[in-house]
């Protein structure tokens, strides 16, 4: 199993240490029920800096931790992430580690609109450590198609064109000349190309879209789940099993990703406390208002359906509070604040977020994997936190809880994409591919709950 | 051809194959014909002053492909292809020369077909048509608020526009929420960048002066500033720009009166 971890490197403050600073903070995203969007005017530039070095400090640390890999992301216009353009980081992770996977997850071509730029840097991201680039592709969210001006109605388009044509610059020997219907490049010749050939592994986050799953199915790309709910989860675990069937293929743990919230500490008491922490300004939910997330037409026609039909958010932590906005008294936000936390029990109980001391999270992280059995693992650490929280986290997780689940991972058989190429396993004779999530499981864990 | 009879207007819907695929036709009424091009949500549905023009002209209005029942051709990617479309549907149809009414998205296709084939309009009637960046200021960007959002701002007074609640078919729906979205993203496929305008055409409507234009504007429009109006106006030296007071970027519903005999007596000529 491939173990790393993630955080989103958000703007925040130290409830704790900063607590005034905090209040307003939270206060102003669930005023405007929106991360995106919040006034660039209230970012002050030496308080970025030191998170940023923070940031990149423990990623440094978790490869002394032992973790297999450093998982960053990118997103734009918000305080939500502060890694605007995660190949800055990258590149200086490339240099600076010696031995973790740098996985990017992933690259937003649409917003990117480049692709042979993309091509040359994540080349470099290869080169520089020696060949340790994992890259991912991801649309983007809706809210950044309009922060980078990228029509959503040709997003999908833009991501596949882009993502075959990267293949092509990194596989086809230049120089030569590429008309698509998106992307024109009249002289294709770059001199820095992958390391790992044919090219770096892809993998592919998202959030249960069937229209994501079924594709990275047909072309055999990882496809991790970023902290959906398990029983969706499953179902699409399910659908990719049977594409890849259908393309010939029997579907297995090195095809499944999984980002699970955590936070550990010593003491249960105070780990839960801070992994309510998670909801800090209605959390994904607040990630940006409707008119923001669905731009038009960046979702499919089935998927507007859907959403024509369901009067929600996506399905991580953090209710969606759409009413009346923006002329709310501090009371009135206190109040939407105790709403959003009071949802903090029922996102445990679903384990959306997992708090505790190492012995809890290990036990409840082992139901996570009998049920999904994925290949590659993410713990996802977040919130307002302190560094030195933040660090005491890891810390137990690399040292306690890291231990235990690769021995699970190892008695389930969850074997990663470096140990069995995705797509290679073989179908059983009878052509019907074996699930490869636990549903039965799951139900278990229901009927105990 | 599927036919559903509506007895007070003489409603039929029609479809005929054009370009490579179907394409969709409500027609009302009786008497010469008058093309009318829907706006950027889609069609609103048949309204009071559809009703009124409907008694000496034969309405015809085509539902723009992509934006909901008319399929989408691919290679219309921006508005002058669809007006390239509708100058053949023109042909086909043998309607030239055509009176033409659009509004707002609907008008920008109508200017940009009277900048290219001006012998085959007759007489353009434009209501806050899009098409021309404002001197000052921008275009509301629709992208940026939801259907709904984009619909509340387009008239100065909902409350006093009696109209207003019956468009797209009154209260909000799953299937009227998809419908937006289909609309939705195919303006944001034809106009998402520049935002709505196309900065040739000012410049080549100076070659359609001698079509005669009404044009319409809100002087409260906050979706397309009556400045954008002035650029038309100037730019068409056969037309007359006529400017309502209290109104927003919806004359046809907010001063429907005054509006329908504007256009009757403009078309009678």
């Amino acid at each position: 199993m491939h173990i790393m971890w993630f955080s989103e490197r958000a703007y925040h403050f130290d409830p704790e240490t900063q607590s005034e600073q905090h209040r307003q903070f939270e206060n102003e995203v669930i005023r405007r029920r929106s991360f995106f969007g919040l006034p660039n005017s209230m970012c002050e530039p030496e308080h970025a800096s030191r998170l940023l070095n923070q940031y990149l400090d423990e990623k440094l640390y978790s490869e002394e931790l032992g973790f297999d890999g450093v998982m960053l992301n990118e997103h734009h216009g918000t305080p939500f992430c502060l890694g605007a353009v995660m190949d800055v980081e990258a590149a200086i992770l490339a240099k600076l580690t010696k031995r973790v996977k740098i996985v990017l997850l992933g690259n937003p071509i649409p917003t990117v609109a480049n692709p042979l730029r993309l091509a040359e840097e994540l080349a470099m991201i290869d080169l520089i450590p020696g060949g340790r680039l994992v890259a991912g592709w991801v649309r983007g969210a809706g809210s950044e198609q309009l922060a980078n001006n990228a029509n959503p109605a040709y997003n999908r388009e833009y991501l596949e064109e882009g993502i075959d044509f990267i293949i092509k610059a990194w596989t086809t020997p230049g120089p030569f000349r590429y008309e698509g219907k998106h992307f024109h490049f009249r002289f294709i010749n770059p001199w820095v190309l992958p390391l790992q050939k044919p090219h770096p592994q892809f993998w592919i986050p998202g959030l249960v879209s069937p229209d994501t799953v079924i594709w990275c199915a047909k072309r055999r790309y990882p496809y991790i789940a970023l902290a959906t709910k398990l029983a969706p989860t499953v179902e699409l675990w399910d659908l990719y099993t049977k594409i890849a069937a259908a393309e010939g293929y029997q579907a297995g743990p090195e095809n499944f990703g999984y980002m699970q919230p955590v936070f550990v500490g010593h003491n249960q008491a105070r780990a839960e406390a801070l992994g309510e922490r998670f909801m800090f300004g209605g959390g994904f939910a607040h990630f940006a208002r409707p008119e923001w997330m669905f731009p038009p037409g960046y979702n499919s026609k089935e998927a507007t359906r859907r959403l024509a039909r369901l009067n929600s958010g996506p399905n991580l932590p953090g209710k969606p509070i759409h009413r009346s906005q923006g002329n709310e008294t501090e009371e009135e936000i206190e109040a939407i604040k105790r709403e959003i936390y009071a949802g903090y029990p029922q996102a445990r109980k679903e384990l959306q977020m997992i708090a505790g001391t190492p012995d809890y999270v290990t036990k409840q992280v082992r139901k996570v994997l009998e049920v999904l059995r994925p290949g590659i693992f993410s713990f996802w650490i977040d919130g307002p936190l302190s560094f030195s929280d933040r660090r005491e986290c890891l810390r137990l997780l690399a040292t306690e809880v890291l231990p235990a689940v690769r021995e699970f991972a190892d008695e389930l058989g969850l074997e990663d994409p470096f140990a069995r190429k995705a797509g290679s396993r073989a179908l059983p004779a009878d052509g019907k591919p074996a699930p490869v999530a636990q549903a039965e499981m799951l139900k278990q864990m229901a009927a105990v709950a | 051809m599927a036919q559903a009879h509506d007895a007070e207007m003489g409603i039929t819907e029609e479809k005929i194959s054009l370009a490579g695929g179907e394409l969709l036709l409500l027609k009302a009424g009786k008497g010469r014909p008058l093309l009318v091009l829907h706006e950027e949500l889609g069609f609103p549905g048949w309204l009071w002053w559809n009703r009124e023009l409907a008694r000496e002209h034969s309405l015809i209005a085509p539902l723009h492909p992509g934006f909901g029942r008319s399929p989408r051709r691919e290679w219309i990617l921006n508005v002058r292809d669809l007006a390239g479309f509708y100058l053949w549907f023109i042909r086909e149809q043998k309607l030239a020369p055509v009176d033409v009414i659009g509004i707002s998205f609907g008008g920008w296709v109508a200017a940009e077909m009277a900048a290219f084939a001006p012998e085959s309009l007759r007489r353009i009637v434009l209501v806050a048509p899009l098409g021309i960046a404002p001197p000052q200021g921008h275009l509301m960007d629709m992208f940026t608020v939801t259907a709904r959002g984009y619909l509340r701002s387009s008239v100065a007074a909902a409350q006093k526009t009696p109209e207003f609640g019956s468009l797209f078919g009154g209260s909000p729906s799953p299937e009227q929420f998809e419908a937006f979205e289909e609309a939705r993203a195919e303006a944001a496929r034809l106009a998402w960048q520049p935002y709505m305008y196309n900065p040739s055409l000012p410049h080549l409507l100076v070659g359609a002066r001698h079509v005669p234009a009404l044009v319409i504007w809100g002087q409260e429009d906050t979706v397309a500033p009556v400045g954008c109006g002035e650029i038309y106006a100037r730019a068409l030296p056969n037309s007359r720009l006529t400017i309502f007071e209290s109104c927003g970027h919806r004359p046809e519903i907010e001063q429907r009166e005054r509006f329908v005999a504007e256009v009757r007596s403009f078309l009678a000529a």
